[in-house]
C-alpha cells in the first residue's frame, strides 16, 4: 500500500473520521492492508495482541470457548468497526478469538509501533484513547445489555 | 371518563367494549418454543374485524382469565384476525393450549395505532426485538403494500437466540425483498451461526436512512427501547420522530379502570403507541 493510499484509506474508516491530518501521516507507517478468507482465524485468545484492525470490508466473529456449549460468538463486527484492543492493554495478549465468517478486508496497524508513537506524540495518543475509550464505552452498553436478557417475560 | 368510553366503542364497532365476541380459532402455527400464532375468525358469523396496525385486543380464555395482545396481522385482509402469543402466564398458557376449533373470546380493538400516515414521504425504521416484531408486523404489511409513499424501509430485528426468532419464513422473504432492508441480530450464538450476533441497539449505527428525515417505530423490551432511543437520538432522529409502544397492565382496554396509567396517559386509551418526545419527562422514571 503506498503512502497517499494509507493515508487515504484510513483517513475514510470511520475510526480516524477528522482525525488531524499529521496524526494520519504518523499512522501510516505503522499500516498495512489485511484479507481474510470465510473461516479463517484472525487471532486466537491468548496470543500476544500484535495487531489492531480497522475492518473495511466483511465479517469478524468474536468468539470464545465456553464448557458444555463449545464455541460461541459474542460478538458480530462489520465494514467500520475496529477489531482488537488488547495491544493497548498489558499484557497485550488477545482475551478471545477472532474469525472470518466471509471474505473481509482490513486494515492492520502494528500494535507496537501505534504504542511507540503514542508515546512520543501523547496528543495523537490522548486522541487514540479517546476513540478507543468510545468503542469500549459501546461494547460495554452492550454487553450489559446482553447480560439482562432483555427478551424474557415480554408481552405479547 | 364516559365519553373517552363511548368513543372507544364507536371506534371499536362495539355496542359494549366490555362485551367479549366469540371467536372460533381456525389454525395454531408455532413460532418459538414457547410462542404461538393464532389465526381466529368470528364465531357467531360477524363480519371483517377492521383495525389499525399497532393496536390490540382483550383475549379471554374463558374460565381462566383475560390478556391484552397485540393484533399481528394484515390489516388489508380483516377476514381473519392474528395474534401471536407467547404462553407466559397462566392465560396466555390456555390460549396456546386452545385446539382449532375451539373458542375465546375477544374484546376490541383498543387504543391507537403506528403513524403510518405521518410517516409518508419519509424513510420508515423499525426497530424492535423478541416478541415486540409481532405488534409491528400489521405496520410492515402496510408500508410494503403502499411501498411507493415511502423512502427507505428498514427494519432492525433482535432475538435472544435464532431459535427465539418469530416469523422465520417471513423475514427470509422479507430479506429477499430489494426494497426492504432487513438486519436481524441475536444475543448469542454458536460459532457455526453466520448471522450477525450482538444487541439489536448496535445494528443502528450501521443501518441506512436518511436521520433528519425518518420516523422510528420501536417496540420491544422497555429496557431494549431505552437504549435504541439513545442510539436514534445519537444518529440524528428527533424524539418527536421516535414511536414506541408501551406495556402497561392493561384490564379493561378503554381507560376505565386506570390499571394502566402511565405518568399523566393511560396505555390503553392514550396508546400504546406514544411519540417518544410526549412521554420522554417519565419513560425511564422508576416509579412510573
Amino acid at each position: 500500500m503506498t503512502i497517499e493510499n494509507a493515508e487515504r484509506i484510513l483517513g475514510e474508516h470511520p475510526f480516524f473520521k477528522d482525525l488531524e491530518r499529521s496524526h494520519l501521516q504518523l499512522l501510516t507507517g505503522c499500516a498495512s492492508n489485511v484479507r481474510f478468507k470465510a473461516g479463517e482465524v484472525i487471532f486466537r485468545e491468548g496470543e500476544p495482541a500484535n495487531l489492531f484492525y480497522l475492518i473495511r470490508h466483511g465479517t469478524v466473529a468474536v468468539e470464545t470457548f465456553a464448557p458444555n456449549r463449545g464455541a460461541v460468538i459474542i460478538q458480530t463486527l462489520g465494514e467500520g468497526d475496529i477489531l482488537g484492543w488488547s495491544w493497548l492493554i498489558e499484557p497485550y495478549r488477545w482475551r478471545f478469538e477472532a474469525r472470518a465468517v466471509e471474505l473481509t478486508r482490513a486494515v492492520a496497524l502494528d500494535g507496537t509501533c501505534l504504542r511507540g508513537k503514542c508515546e512520543e506524540d501523547h496528543e495523537l495518543g490522548y486522541e487514540l484513547m479517546k476513540r478507543i475509550a468510545h468503542v469500549i464505552e459501546k461494547r460495554l452498553q452492550a454487553t450489559r445489555l446482553q447480560l439482562l436478557d432483555v427478551y424474557d417475560g415480554v408481552r405479547s | 371518563m364516559a365519553f373517552a368510553l363511548e368513543k372507544q366503542a364507536i371506534m371499536a364497532g362495539l355496542s359494549d367494549p366490555m362485551l367479549p365476541s366469540p371467536f372460533c380459532l381456525q389454525r395454531v402455527r408455532k413460532e418459538t418454543y414457547d410462542t404461538f400464532t393464532l389465526e381466529l375468525e368470528p364465531a357467531n358469523g360477524a363480519g371483517e374485524f377492521s383495525f389499525a396496525a399497532g393496536q390490540f385486543n382483550m383475549l379471554y380464555a374463558f374460565g381462566v382469565g383475560e390478556v391484552p395482545i397485540s393484533i399481528s396481522g394484515d390489516p388489508s385482509k380483516p377476514q381473519t384476525l392474528v395474534h401471536t402469543v407467547r404462553a407466559v402466564g397462566t392465560v396466555t398458557q390456555a390460549l396456546c393450549k386452545l385446539k382449532r376449533g375451539e373458542v375465546l373470546g375477544v374484546r376490541g380493538p383498543f387504543g391507537n395505532h403506528w403513524p403510518v400516515e405521518e410517516a409518508v414521504g419519509s424513510d420508515v425504521v423499525i426497530v424492535t426485538g423478541g416478541i415486540g416484531l409481532a405488534p409491528l408486523r400489521p405496520a410492515l404489511y402496510h408500508l410494503l403494500s403502499n411501498r411507493e409513499k415511502y423512502g427507505r424501509i428498514v427494519l432492525v430485528y433482535g432475538a435472544r437466540t435464532l431459535q427465539d426468532m418469530l416469523y422465520k419464513r417471513e423475514l427470509e422473504q422479507w430479506r429477499s425483498q430489494l426494497d426492504l432492508e432487513v438486519d436481524v441480530t441475536v444475543d448469542t450464538a454458536p460459532a457455526s451461526y453466520r448471522g450477525n450476533v450482538g444487541v439489536v441497539t448496535t445494528l443502528i449505527p450501521r443501518v441506512q436512512f436518511d436521520p433528519f428525515q425518518t420516523v422510528a417505530l420501536v417496540c420491544g423490551p422497555e429496557v431494549m427501547m431505552r437504549f435504541t432511543v439513545r442510539e436514534l437520538e445519537h444518529r440524528g432522529v428527533e424524539p418527536e420522530n421516535i414511536f414506541i409502544s408501551m406495556e402497561r397492565n392493561m384490564r379493561c382496554g378503554v381507560g376505565f379502570c386506570g390499571h394502566c396509567q402511565f405518568g399523566s396517559v393511560f396505555v390503553c386509551r392514550d396508546g400504546p403507541v406514544f411519540r417518544y418526545a410526549e412521554i420522554q419527562p417519565f419513560f425511564a422514571k422508576r416509579e412510573v
